[in-house]
C-alpha cells in the first residue's frame, strides 16, 4: 500500500448553523482545498448520518460535489452512525493507498439542530437495535447511563471523575475558536455547590447534564494525498500511519462483559499495529467523549492506561493539556460539539492541527504522534486512526 | 382651569413587598446575586438591553425590544404594578426578569432575558421571579408565555405548566400558561434555588453599580464567517468578527 498524507484541513464553527447541510459540508472543504493548494481532487467521500431523516435531503455527496464545482469527480456518502467521519477517512485512505486515486476529499457534515433536542435524541437512538432496544425507549444517554453505573460499581469511578472530564474538556473548548461550548465550568459549580443539582441535573442517572455532549451542527474536512502529491504541495507531512476498525454486538446486553468495549480495543490495536506504534508513543489523542464516562473507558481500552485506571490517570492530571498525554485538547465532543457525521473528521482535523504545531493556545508541546477514536453505535462499530508527523 | 394630565396618565401602583435578594453558585463556580431594582436603576440597565434588539437569534430581538419598552414604561410610570429583578455576577449584569401583579391572586410574568448564556442563568432568574410571585406576593398562580423554543422548554416543560388558553396573555394576546401553587411547590426543591441572606460583600458589590455584560449575545456580522475565511488573509473571519466586536479593528 502507498503512504497516505493529510495535505489540507478545514472546519466550520460547531454550533447551530443557519445555512444548508450541503454548504456545511462544502465550506470546510473549500478551506481544506485552499490549505492544500489544490483546485480539484480525484474523488469525494462525504460523511453524514442523518440527512435523509433530519434534513429531508439524500444524495448529499452529489450536492456537495456540485456545490464545490468538483464535478465530474466521483462522490459518495459514507454512513456509519457517529463513526461516519472516521469511516470516510478510512475509505479515503484505502482509495489513495491502493493507488486508485491520488487525491481524495473527505468531508463530514451534520445539521442536527434543524430539529429540536428531543427529535435529535430520537434520531441518534435509531442506531440501537430496533426490536431488542429501541422499541423499549432506549436512547444513547440511557445506554451510557447503565454502562456508567456498572463501571462505577466495578472500577470505583465516581461522579466526581465524570465531572472532572466535563470540566477539563469544556475548558479546553474555551481555547478552540470553532467549539460549540464557550462557557467555563467548575467542579464546584456542577457538583459541590448547594445549587449543583439544579445547575447540573440528572439526565439519566448517574449521568448529568454536563456529562453529555451538546447537539451540534458542523462540518470538517481533510484532503488526503499520496506521498508524491504531498511532497509537491509543500505542506507539513502528516501521515495516516494506522487505521483500525472493529465491530461488536449490536445489542449491548449481548456482550459477555458489558463494561468491556472490545471494538475499541480491537480497532486501536489494529491501528497501532499498522502504524508500528505503541500506545505509549502517542503524544496527543482525541477520544469520543459523547458521554464523559467514554473518555475514561476509551483511554483504557486503546491502551493508554490499564483497565480500570483511566480515572486515576485523570485524577493525576495526565490527560490535561499540560499532562503527559493530553486527551481532547479541542474540547472533545463534550466541548467542541458532536455533529455526528462530522465528528470523526473533526477529531482528525484537531490531530493534524496539533501535529503541524498550529493549534495556538491549546498546542500540545512537541506533538509528533496523534491518535483518534471514533465510536459508532454504543461501541458496536469503532474506527481508530494513528497519525505521524514526518518532517 | 389647569389640568395636571400626568395625574391622569400615571397609574397608581399598589404596595408590593420587596423581593429579598438571594445568591447562588452557578455552573462556572461564580456567585450570582439576584435582587430587585427600582426605577432609579433602570437607566443603568437599559443600555445593555438595547443592543440585543439587533440579535435575531433565539428571538432576542423581540424579547429585548419588549423588555426595553417595559422597563422604560416602568421608569416613566406608564405601567402598573411592575417589578424588575436583575441577576449579577461581580456586578456584571447577567439577566433581567420582570413581571406584574394583576390581582392579589394572579401574577403576570413578562420577560426573562439572559445576557450570559449556557449556565442556566436565565432559568435561575425565572425561578426567582416565580418565587417572588408565590412566596412574597402570595399569588395563587402566575400567567406565563414563551416567545422562543428555549423559553418553552424551560418554562412549559420543566415546570409542567397548565394551559390557561382562555386567558390572553399581555404579551401579544397569545394563549396563557399558568404556574399554579401546586406546580410551584413541586418544582421548589429542584428548580428554585439560592441562599439568603446574601453576604455583605456580594450584595454591596451588586448594589455598587450595574456593570456591562462580559459576553452578551451579539449579532453575527457574517453568518458564513467560517467560510469567508477563505478570503481573509489574516486568519479566519470568525476571529476578525470577534476583533470587530471587541473594537480591536475598525469596520
Amino acid at each position: 500500500m502507498r503512504d497516505v498524507y493529510v495535505v489540507g484541513i478545514g472546519i466550520t464553527s460547531f454550533t447551530r448553523l443557519e445555512y444548508p447541510l450541503s454548504e456545511i459540508a462544502a465550506y470546510p472543504a473549500m478551506m481544506a482545498l485552499r490549505d492544500a493548494g489544490l483546485a480539484a481532487v480525484d474523488h469525494l467521500y462525504v460523511a453524514n448520518m442523518g440527512s435523509g431523516r433530519v434534513n429531508h435531503q439524500t444524495g448529499l455527496a452529489s450536492a456537495v460535489a456540485d456545490t464545490l464545482s468538483l464535478t465530474p469527480a466521483g462522490a459518495e456518502v459514507i454512513e456509519n452512525g457517529p463513526a461516519s467521519g472516521a469511516s470516510a477517512i478510512k475509505a479515503g485512505f484505502l482509495a489513495v493507498a491502493s493507488g486508485a486515486y491520488d487525491t481524495v476529499l473527505v468531508t463530514g457534515a451534520e445539521r442536527m439542530r434543524e430539529v429540536n433536542n428531543l427529535e435529535a435524541t430520537d434520531f441518534v437512538a435509531t442506531l440501537t437495535h430496533p426490536i431488542a432496544e429501541n422499541i423499549y425507549g432506549v436512547t444513547l444517554p440511557s445506554l451510557a447511563a447503565m454502562f456508567t453505573r456498572l463501571y462505577m460499581e466495578r472500577y470505583g469511578v465516581t461522579e466526581r471523575h465524570l465531572a472532572m472530564v466535563a470540566v477539563k474538556n469544556q475548558n479546553n473548548a474555551l481555547l478552540n475558536e470553532f467549539a460549540h461550548l464557550h462557557q467555563r465550568i467548575t467542579v464546584e459549580g456542577i457538583l459541590d455547590s448547594p445549587e449543583a443539582m439544579t445547575n447540573n441535573p440528572y439526565v439519566s442517572t448517574p449521568l448529568r447534564f454536563f456529562d453529555c455532549c451538546p447537539v451540534s451542527d458542523g462540518g470538517a474536512c481533510l484532503i488526503l494525498a499520496s506521498r508524491e502529491m504531498a511532497e509537491g504541495l509543500g505542506r507539513p507531512l502528516v501521515r495516516i500511519a494506522g487505521v483500525g476498525q472493529a465491530t461488536d454486538t449490536h445489542c449491548v446486553h449481548e456482550r459477555e462483559e458489558p463494561t468491556d468495549l472490545l471494538a475499541v480495543r480491537r480497532a486501536a490495536s489494529q491501528a497501532f499495529e499498522m502504524a508500528g506504534l505503541a500506545p505509549s508513543d502517542v503524544d496527543v489523542a482525541e477520544l469520543h467523549d459523547a458521554f464523559t464516562i467514554l473518555e475514561i473507558v476509551e483511554s483504557e481500552e486503546v491502551g493508554f492506561f490499564p483497565k480500570g485506571e483511566g480515572h486515576l490517570a485523570l485524577e493525576r492530571g495526565e490527560t490535561s493539556l499540560e499532562g503527559r498525554l493530553p486527551i481532547n485538547p479541542s474540547g472533545g465532543l463534550k466541548g467542541r460539539g458532536h455533529p455526528v457525521g462530522a465528528t470523526g473528521v473533526a477529531q482528525a482535523h484537531e490531530i493534524v492541527l496539533q501535529l503541524r504545531g498550529e493549534a495556538g493556545e491549546r498546542q500540545v508541546a512537541d506533538a509528533r504522534v496523534g491518535f483518534t477514536c471514533n465510536f459508532g453505535g454504543f461501541g458496536n462499530n469503532v474506527v481508530c486512526l494513528a497519525f505521524v508527523r514526518e518532517n | 382651569m389647569a389640568v395636571d394630565l400626568e395625574k391622569i396618565l400615571r397609574p397608581v401602583d399598589r404596595p408590593m413587598p420587596p423581593f429579598p435578594p438571594k445568591h447562588m453558585t452557578i455552573a462556572s463556580g461564580e456567585e450570582m446575586v439576584i435582587r430587585q431594582v427600582g426605577r432609579d436603576e433602570i437607566p443603568d440597565v437599559l443600555p445593555f438591553i438595547a443592543p440585543l434588539m439587533y440579535v435575531e437569534r433565539d428571538f432576542y430581538d423581540v424579547v429585548a425590544a419588549r423588555v426595553y419598552s417595559e422597563l422604560m414604561a416602568y421608569y416613566k410610570h406608564r405601567v402598573q404594578d411592575e417589578y424588575v429583578l436583575v441577576a449579577q455576577i461581580d456586578g456584571e449584569l447577567c439577566a433581567v426578569v420582570n413581571g406584574r401583579m394583576v390581582t392579589e391572586d394572579v401574577g403576570m410574568s413578562l420577560h426573562t432575558l439572559a445576557l450570559r448564556r449556557g449556565l442556566r442563568i436565565g432559568a435561575h432568574a425565572f425561578a426567582a421571579k416565580m418565587e417572588y410571585h408565590m412566596d412574597i406576593l402570595g399569588h395563587k398562580e402566575v400567567l406565563v408565555v414563551a416567545e422562543s423554543p428555549i423559553g418553552f422548554r424551560r418554562w412549559m416543560i420543566e415546570y409542567d405548566l397548565e394551559k390557561r388558553f382562555d386567558i390572553p396573555h399581555e404579551l401579544g394576546g397569545v394563549p396563557s400558561w399558568a404556574l399554579t401553587r401546586e406546580l410551584f411547590e413541586r418544582a421548589r426543591d429542584t428548580l428554585v434555588v439560592g441562599r439568603r441572606p446574601v453576604p455583605d460583600d456580594l450584595i454591596e458589590k451588586a448594589r455598587a453599580g450595574i456593570l456591562p455584560p462580559s459576553d452578551p449575545p451579539t449579532p453575527p456580522e457574517d453568518l458564513l464567517a467560517a467560510t469567508r475565511s477563505l478570503y481573509d488573509p489574516t486568519g479566519t473571519a470568525l476571529v476578525l468578527q470577534r476583533w470587530r466586536q471587541e473594537g480591536k479593528v475598525g469596520g
